[in-house]
């Protein structure tokens, strides 16, 4: 999963007039013709900085939001959703492969990369800040969460450049497994007891709105969106992709025969589009500060996972060394 | 402080299906080779998308400068001749 308008809060790109004028007019010659931009190629400062940052904050995301989920693996109900929640926390883990991985092809290094995470100078996506309190969040996240993942990547996958895309068709491939997995969750719960059906409901009051955040800050406050657009790194704003989102999930939850927790919601026939009420970014603002109910942990179990496996890492490179020796020698 | 520096980095080449060509997916850090065949396995063919990969140290790939793209590729635009739609056959000569 998991980009989010974070990108935007922290984006500091170099003034695209600062770069070689004509070197810049063949880049964006380029990008118009939705010729694909590779990792040797001349690209502004700008583009460079901001899709490090994107990626980054995109695999960043996928590895602490290993931890929500993780949390459930042993308390799984039965063997056969223990192993699809494990097989869908380690698709995860893979994500964040991908993702680094294309990160690096612009010149920065994974060691880097972990120590802005850990260092909390990096950004993830501020939804798993939230807990998982029952097993129907469970079955919430890989609906909402990465329902809403999936709204936001899809449109990655036609990204100018080269490996952020290649790597996002990959991830995307993938992503609707995590959704549909979650929504017969869901689907189970909801056909099951009142306390079943209670779970659920309660799950979907407390995800509903943190997933229309994922899709970052109103259009009104996201300075920095054109050049992203411009650039193709991004190819609809956040408010476009939430009403989607809003679009596609209000008739799921009504085949759920659950609520969603907005009593301002309708649907404009008009528009052809459902109204939402307002969104609190006071809240959004602040978990993305550190607030959030989770964010110490998260990182906390991020630095002590780093930090235990520091041996393993030193460990395996001697061992590496010792038999490149020998089989020189 | 600068971070300890990482496993060295290996690109990845997976074979789709007996008969098609190993093609490059995406790149692992590893101590070494097998244990860059170990991750490649866990992170590209989670889903039987391969049934063969090779692992390659990426400090050992040569690649071609963007900036001479021009001078490598450019010659061969215009010996058009090369394709066999140059050629005009007459449609009274059959399997041609
Ligand atoms: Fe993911
Ligand atoms: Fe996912």
């Amino acid at each position: 999963m998991y980009t989010q308008g974070l990108n935007e809060l922290a984006a500091r790109p170099l003034a695209a007039g600062q770069e070689n004028p004509e070197l810049l007019r063949r880049f964006e010659a380029r990008i118009d013709a939705e010729e694909k931009i590779e990792p040797k190629d001349w690209m502004p400062e700008a583009y460079r900085q901001t899709l490090i940052r994107q990626i980054s904050q995109h695999a960043h995301s996928e590895i602490v939001g290993m931890l929500p989920e993780g949390n459930w693996i042993t308390r799984a109900p039965s063997l056969l959703r223990k192993s699809i929640l494990i097989a869908k926390v380690q698709d995860e883990g893979g994500h964040g492969a991908y993702l680094y991985s294309a990160a690096e092809t612009l010149g920065i290094s994974r060691a880097e990369l972990v120590d802005q995470l850990l260092s909390g100078a990096a950004k993830y996506s501020s939804i798993f800040n939230y807990p998982t309190l029952t097993w129907a969040d469970v079955g919430a996240i890989g609906w909402l969460v990465d329902g809403a993942a999936i709204m936001n990547q899809i449109p990655l996958c036609r990204c100018s450049y080269g490996p952020y895309s290649r790597a996002m068709i990959r991830v995307c491939k993938e992503e609707s497994f995590h959704q549909r997995q979650g929504y017969d969750l869901m689907l189970k719960l909801a056909r099951g007891s009142a306390a079943q059906r209670a779970i659920a409901q309660d799950a979907l009051n407390r995800w509903w709105w943190p997933s229309l955040m994922m899709f970052g800050p109103p259009d009104t406050a996201s300075p920095h969106t054109a050049l992203s657009v411009r650039w193709k790194i991004k190819r609809f704003t956040n408010d476009e992709l939430r009403q989607k989102f809003v679009d596609f999930t209000v008739p799921q939850a009504r085949f759920l025969g659950l609520e969603i927790p907005d009593p301002a919601l309708r649907w404009d026939a008009e528009r052809g589009q459902h109204v939402h009420g307002e969104i609190d970014w006071s809240e959004f603002q602040d978990v993305v500060r550190g607030n959030g109910p989770c964010n110490q942990d998260r990182l906390q179990a991020r630095r002590d996972a780093h930090e235990s496996g520091r041996w393993v890492r030193e460990a395996a490179l001697a061992h590496a060394a010792k038999h490149a020796r020998a089989a020189a020698a | 402080m600068q971070p300890k520096p990482d496993w060295p980095l290996y690109e990845i080449f997976v074979r789709a299906r007996g008969g098609l060509d190993h093609k490059h997916v995406g790149s692992v850090h590893a101590a070494d080779a097998s244990m860059a065949m170990e991750h490649a396995r866990d992170v590209y063919t989670r889903r039987q998308e391969g049934v063969s990969v090779w692992v390659v140290r990426s400090t050992d790939i040569v690649a071609s400068d963007p900036d001479e793209a021009d001078a490598l590729f450019e010659p061969a635009r215009d010996k058009i001749y090369r394709h066999p739609t140059f050629y005009d056959i007459p449609k009274e000569v059959e399997t041609l």
